[in-house]
């Protein structure tokens, strides 16, 4: 979670170069990890993700630039990789039994075996495979070595905790599973995590900043709703798509319909099984979004109907995007005819609505960030 | 045909009924054999797995030299074990030409590079990222260095076994620098040279089966462990 006002940096990357054959890999000026927060790099293969975690994590040594630890340079990277963890896309499991690749971290570490049995079984269970305890590691699923491997990761009690990729070889229902049981156990342990993905769908659930990667540099980083909502460039929003994404709370829920009170005031009717008080992101497409200078409700079926002013209109090639200010902001595709036909220019007045179906609503564990 | 059966029938006893020199021959080629496969094993694996984790100018050279060494034939090694262990030879002082140690020393040298090879490709063929993961861990260089080794351990066996197996059935360099003298530096191989040269069949014979039994135990735990899955 980012820390209100001044709160602690944890790690903190000032001038990071890595270059590999000649080309510039990785070209960082700036980036600061909060404590407890889910940083998530997202990108395309070949970004430079996986580099820049290599760096974060001690494992690589870049040609310039300054790393800090709680404030401090890491002078020795043996000793700051024993305070953290990472999981790689394979789970790069030992030829052992699932105990015993758990328990490899400990043994590393020199601790007892009474202490190292009773940690491993305790993180077996977290991670729903106490029953594989004695299998080979040869004979898992892919699913379930990828929970050997994170619970291998977690149980020495990382303080930070650098996650490459580590669903992107699973299949949907697998991974689907290890995403909500890795977004349960980050909220427990309030582990601070940084977790490079492709997928933006698994940024907008476990992460509560975001930095998109482009070409070995950090293209925009913020709260998730402000980076997909507010894309800096046309690169993030070629690659964040570009939905509507807004934070919230579940405040009346009736009949499968619900309404959401969002940052910015407003309330969004939506459809989804939520339970009163739970945090929520509502994503509405662009193209779900129909905007009228007509202020007066008309008979449709959007229920949701907000009146605000155009902020910002940018062209699209056949189309144009049209950004409201409703006091939340929301985006709409338009053809240039109907923004002719509705004259429309940034400071009009206008009326935007979406049905409650249009609103694609993802549940979180944890509250995004205020 | 009858030379054949009879040699059979009583090379068969001598194996049996544990023909005293038979026994001492077999043991000591184990106990040769054994040594030189152990020193290769300590040396080999080393420089295998340090080739295989780091990057020098001139490492392409090294890895090449190590492949070409793999088939470094015996008569070769027997001839400079020979010239640099002879009396006015650099370690003539040593005074172990033509004994055990000799032996050994000209195995070692055999099977050092075999074992060297197999361990580097064995350390090289283990996931990239593996190093990597372990290091994570925590792990000191030490650490990282003894559980890589401990990860390829399945196709180092095969090392110990083709070290092993390259030179129990070497007869080139064992009889030039062992000299294959009685009940002191005879083994399985020059024995079977010498008897069969003397036309006595059934102690050739004898050895031959013994010589044929331990190389099929080392193929058929070869096999064995080749026939296992390999691990992620």
């Amino acid at each position: 979670m980012i820390p209100e006002g001044n709160a602690g940096i944890l790690l903190g990357v000032e001038d990071l170069l890595v270059r590999r054959g000649g080309a510039t890999v990785l070209d960082i000026s700036r980036l600061q990890v909060f404590d407890g927060e889910v940083l998530s790099l997202i990108g395309p293969n070949g970004a430079g993700k996986s580099t820049l975690l290599l760096a974060l994590s001690g494992l690589l040594k870049p040609l310039r630039g300054r790393l800090l630890f709680r404030g401090r340079e890491i002078r020795d990277p043996f000793v700051y990789r024993r305070r953290v963890a990472m999981v790689f896309q394979e789970p790069l499991l030992f030829d052992m039994t699932v105990f015993d690749n758990v328990a490899s971290g400990l043994r590393i570490r020199g601790l007892g075996r009474a202490e190292i049995r009773r940690a491993v079984s305790a993180y077996l269970e977290r991670f729903g495979i106490g029953h594989l305890a004695g299998r080979s590691a040869r004979k898992l699923s892919g699913g379930e070595a990828q929970r050997t491997s994170l619970a291998r990761a977690f149980i020495t009690q990382p303080e930070i905790i650098f996650l490459d990729e580590p669903f992107s070889a699973l299949d949907s229902p697998t991974r689907e599973g290890l995403v909500g049981d890795l977004e349960r156990i980050l909220c427990q342990t309030r582990t601070t995590a940084i977790l490079s993905t492709h997928d933006q769908s698994e940024a907008l659930r476990l992460a509560h900043r975001v930095a998109v990667i482009g070409g070995g540099r950090i293209m925009q980083v913020g709260p998730v709703d402000e980076v997909m909502n507010r894309p800096a460039d046309g690169f993030v929003a070629s690659f964040v798509g570009v939905e509507t994404v807004l934070s919230g709370r579940v405040v009346r829920v009736s009949k499968g319909l619900f309404t959401a009170s969002v940052k910015g005031g407003g309330e969004i009717e939506a459809v989804g099984a939520v339970r009163t008080g739970d945090p929520v992101l509502c994503c509405i497409r662009p193209e779900n979004i129909t905007i009228s200078t007509d202020s007066k409700p008309a008979e449709t079926s959007a229920r949701n109907r907000f009146s605000g002013t155009i902020r910002k209109i940018t062209p699209l090639g056949l189309f144009l995007r049209v950004h409201v200010d409703c006091g939340f902001e929301l985006v709409s595709y338009l053809t240039s005819q109907s923004l002719e036909g509705l004259s429309l220019a940034p400071g009009k007045e206008v009326t935007a609505s979406f049905k409650a179906t249009a609103v694609h609503v993802i549940v979180r564990q944890s509250s995004p960030p205020a | 045909m009858d030379l054949i059966l009879e040699g059979f029938r009583k090379a068969f006893s001598l194996v049996f009924t544990l023909d005293a020199e038979v026994l001492g021959i077999t043991l000591l080629s184990l106990k040769v054999s054994g040594l030189a496969t152990l020193i290769s094993l300590v040396i080999g694996i080393s420089v295998g797995t340090a080739v295989a984790l780091t990057r020098f100018p001139g490492r392409p050279i090294v890895v090449s030299l190590i492949n070409t060494g793999m088939g470094l034939p015996p008569v070769v090694v027997g001839l400079f074990v020979t010239i640099f262990l002879w009396r006015s030879g650099p370690l003539g002082f040593l005074e172990i030409l033509y004994t055990p140690a000799a032996i050994i020393l000209a195995q070692s040298i055999i099977a050092t590079p075999i074992v060297t090879g197999i361990s580097l490709a064995a350390i090289q063929h283990l996931p990239a990222d593996l190093r990597l993961q372990i290091l994570a861990l925590g792990a000191t260089r030490v650490q990282t260095v003894w559980m890589l080794v401990r990860e390829a351990r399945l196709p180092l066996l095969a090392a110990v076994m083709a070290g092993f197996g390259g030179v129990i059935s070497e007869v080139g360099a064992s009889i030039m620098v062992g000299g294959n003298i009685k009940g002191y530096s005879r083994v399985l191989t020059t024995a079977t040279v010498m008897e069969t040269s003397r036309g006595n069949f059934d102690m050739a014979i004898a050895l031959g089966i013994i010589l044929l039994l331990l190389s099929f135990m080392v193929n058929a735990l070869l096999t064995l462990i080749q026939q296992r899955e390999r691990p992620r």
